[in-house]
């Protein structure tokens, strides 16, 4: 198996990733029931000023990954292994105090629901300077004239008045900047969104998206966005990552991923989205089943049951040890043991069309 | 907001019309009567006829309750039968102790519920959880007038630490201003009568706190396990905050917010008179008042009494109502 994937570019760039996770696992143990493992020997780099998408379906530990490279996961009941280096600095086992010093300003989050994570009794104004007076050594009046400053360069007009706000008075597309303010406030190497965009309007989604690359392109920051939406993907990822029950299943470019899936997953998450010069009343065409109906990855390819493609070979049983990452040409990684093939030269051949 | 207050002020004159006219009617369908009460239980009933006579309760009932709402209106609830004092003056009277005895038990329940179930929380599952889960469980259960006779028992009669009846020695002859006593011994610097008013207030003010205390303790400790999950608290420990100010800034100023709304209705609910544990401990308020006044027949401390009570509770529901506003940006009214 392939451990160290790290796009050869993102080395070159700065000579050193700016996030590192390597082989992470994260297991939730509960008293009376089996230990869950939630993920299994993830890895990935980020290199300053690159977008990397996590995606996958809900439940497949895309969320927990970064929680766990965040350090935000509840202590008990939770087991974390593996490594996760954040300029090279170990987060896996570090002490809450020093995690606490890194959050909020080398490495920051965004999350899904921008109402639910805004205190609603704190005005923005206080939940956006704390932020800097934590970290950084300013008195509380230039704390508030860079909040300002904050509100104003994510696009929020009126920026002294809305800080004298409380959540529930801003618009969901304004809460959400008004979040990525804050996470962007002491200027980190590394950002997560969790998906960002999903409880936004699409006009909005757009926006903040938009916003969010502006910014990783003027300031080099990495970006690691979690999202189950291959349109914000398509938009903004260098690379993606496509994650399944807990493992990566392809990794690969924007451009390589969107032309030539190869995993029969990923085949099935582009054939499921609607497309507009397709032909009107064509159907579509889900991935049968649900997240639910896996088998674990000990006894083969979890995906299997769902899989148009599976043969005997995808269990264990028969093939006698579990699918593997492989190297799958330049700068991809796959897990299956029966790719979707394309032709030599894929002339004319769309991606969508060929997945069907 | 003003407009919310007079609102709710105009609430009022239904709610109070109502419960006199309840008030009225329950009264004197009592057995008994003011009479027998007053003169005795082989009083003639010629003595009885001119005591009613003597003091208008011979007139037809509607007559007697218009004429009762008519001095109402100028707080004149007319006099006791028991002490011939107007009911006004009486009030005004025990009132303030009443008042001593709520903000003491209050105090107890809030000091020692809210550290308690917060605590509870943060080691949730611990012995300090259960036991606080169960002791809560406990306090909203034994009956208030059972733990005051048993406090009474132990710690004044049988140990003689506190004292276990009044609200002061008598001996102590202290100036009275505004009858509430320990504030009246803090103005007239007589510090003892000061001191000995206070200790007067710990065993029937723990008592009386005992219910606020568990429900605080309940409601503390269920709100805070809300709050900890709330996707707020996640975001303020992704910002990095020290974990002092992500628990005072984001879990505690939350989680205090059903806590407060609990501490309103308790406060008011104390406010309206302890009947039970006021007798007890033998403690000159309102609920002894009550308590007394009832066993005398005594209608018109009664109607008094409780129609002010009445007033009283409701404005306190509505300082709690707008205290919430203040603490909860999303409720604050127009």
């Amino acid at each position: 198996m392939i451990i160290e994937d790290v796009p050869p570019d993102a080395v070159d760039r700065s000579g050193r990733p700016v996030l590192e996770v390597d082989e992470l696992t994260v297991t939730f143990r509960r008293r009376g029931e089996q230990p869950m493992r939630a993920v299994d020997g993830v890895s990935f780099a980020v290199a300053p000023g690159e977008t990397v998408g996590l995606v996958g379906e809900s439940g497949c530990g895309k969320s927990v990954t970064s929680l766990a490279v965040m350090g935000l996961l509840p202590r008990r009941g939770v087991q974390v292994g593996g490594s996760v280096r954040l300029d090279g600095r170990e987060l896996v086992g570090a002490p809450d105090r020093a995690l606490r010093e890194l959050r909020g300003a080398d490495m920051a989050m965004v999350f899904q629901d921008p109402l639910s994570s805004l205190n609603p009794t704190v005005p923005i104004g206080t939940q956006v300077t704390e932020v800097l007076l934590e970290h950084r050594d300013l008195s509380r009046k230039d704390a508030t004239a860079q909040a300002t400053d904050l509100l104003d360069r994510v696009g929020i007009p009126d920026p002294a008045r809305r800080l004298k706000e409380y959540p529930h008075q801003l618009s969901g597309g304004m809460r959400q900047r008004a979040l990525i303010a804050m996470a962007l406030a002491c200027r980190p190497r590394l950002l997560i969104a969790d998906e960002p965009t999903t409880a936004l309007d699409v006009t909005i989604q757009a926006q903040i998206l938009e916003l969010l690359r502006e910014l990783v392109v003027d300031s080099g920051t990495a970006l690691v966005m979690i999202t189950h939406d291959l349109g914000v993907v398509a938009g903004l990822c260098d690379r993606v990552h496509v994650m399944y029950s807990g493992k990566i299943i392809e990794s690969a470019d924007r451009h390589e991923l969107f032309a030539r899936p190869r995993q029969p997953y990923t085949g099935g998450l582009l054939a499921s989205v609607p497309r507009l010069d397709g032909v009107r009343g064509a159907p579509l065409h889900p991935i049968r089943g649900s997240a639910r109906d896996v088998i674990p990855w000990a006894e083969g390819c979890a995906f299997a049951p769902r899989c148009d493609h599976a043969q005997d070979d995808c269990l264990t049983e028969v093939a006698g040890s579990t699918v593997p990452l492989e190297y799958d040409g330049p700068g991809r990684e796959l897990r299956c043991r029966h790719p979707l093939e394309y032709p030599r030269s894929p002339a004319g051949a769309t991606a969508a069309g060929a997945a069907r | 907001m003003l407009r919310f207050v007079v609102r709710r002020l105009l609430q009022l004159i239904p709610i109070l019309l109502g419960l006199s006219v309840l008030l009225f009617a329950w009264l004197r369908a009592l057995p008994g009567g003011p009479a027998q009460a007053a003169l005795g239980e082989r009083a003639t009933p010629e003595a009885i006829a001119r005591y009613n006579e003597l003091f208008g309760l011979d007139q037809p009932l509607y007559v007697q309750y218009l004429r009762f709402l008519g001095r109402a209106v100028q707080l004149d609830f007319g006099n006791s039968a028991r002490t011939g004092r107007p009911v006004t003056e009486e009030f005004l009277e025990r009132m303030p102790g009443t008042i001593e005895l709520t903000l003491f038990a209050m105090v107890f329940a809030i000091g020692v519920g809210i550290p308690l179930g917060y605590l509870a929380a943060r080691r949730h599952g611990s012995w300090l959880d259960s036991a606080s889960v169960i002791g809560s469980l406990l306090g909203v259960a034994i009956p208030v007038f059972f733990l005051a006779y048993l406090l009474r028992l132990l710690f004044a009669v049988e140990l003689g630490w506190l004292p276990g009846s009044g609200r002061q020695e008598v001996r102590i002859d202290a100036t009275r201003i505004t009858n509430f006593y320990v504030l009246d011994g803090l103005l007239t610097r007589e510090w003892d009568a000061a001191w000995d008013a206070f200790t007067h207030l710990v065993l029937p003010g723990i008592a009386l706190g005992t219910i606020p205390l568990a429900i605080i303790v309940r409601i503390t400790r269920a709100s805070v396990l809300d709050v900890v999950n709330e996707d707020y608290v996640r975001t303020a420990n992704a910002k990095g905050l020290a974990t002092s100010t992500v628990r005072r800034r984001h879990v505690i100023r939350n989680a205090l917010l059903p806590v407060a709304t609990t501490i309103g209705l308790q406060t008011g609910l104390l406010l309206s008179g302890a009947v039970l544990t006021e007798s007890v401990f033998a403690f000159g308020g309102v609920g002894s008042a009550i308590f007394d006044a009832i066993f005398a027949r005594d209608f018109a401390v009664l109607q008094g009494f409780i129609l002010i009570l009445a007033v009283v509770y409701v404005l306190v529901n509505l300082l709690v109502d707008i205290s919430y506003g203040l603490l909860d940006p999303r409720v604050r009214v127009r």
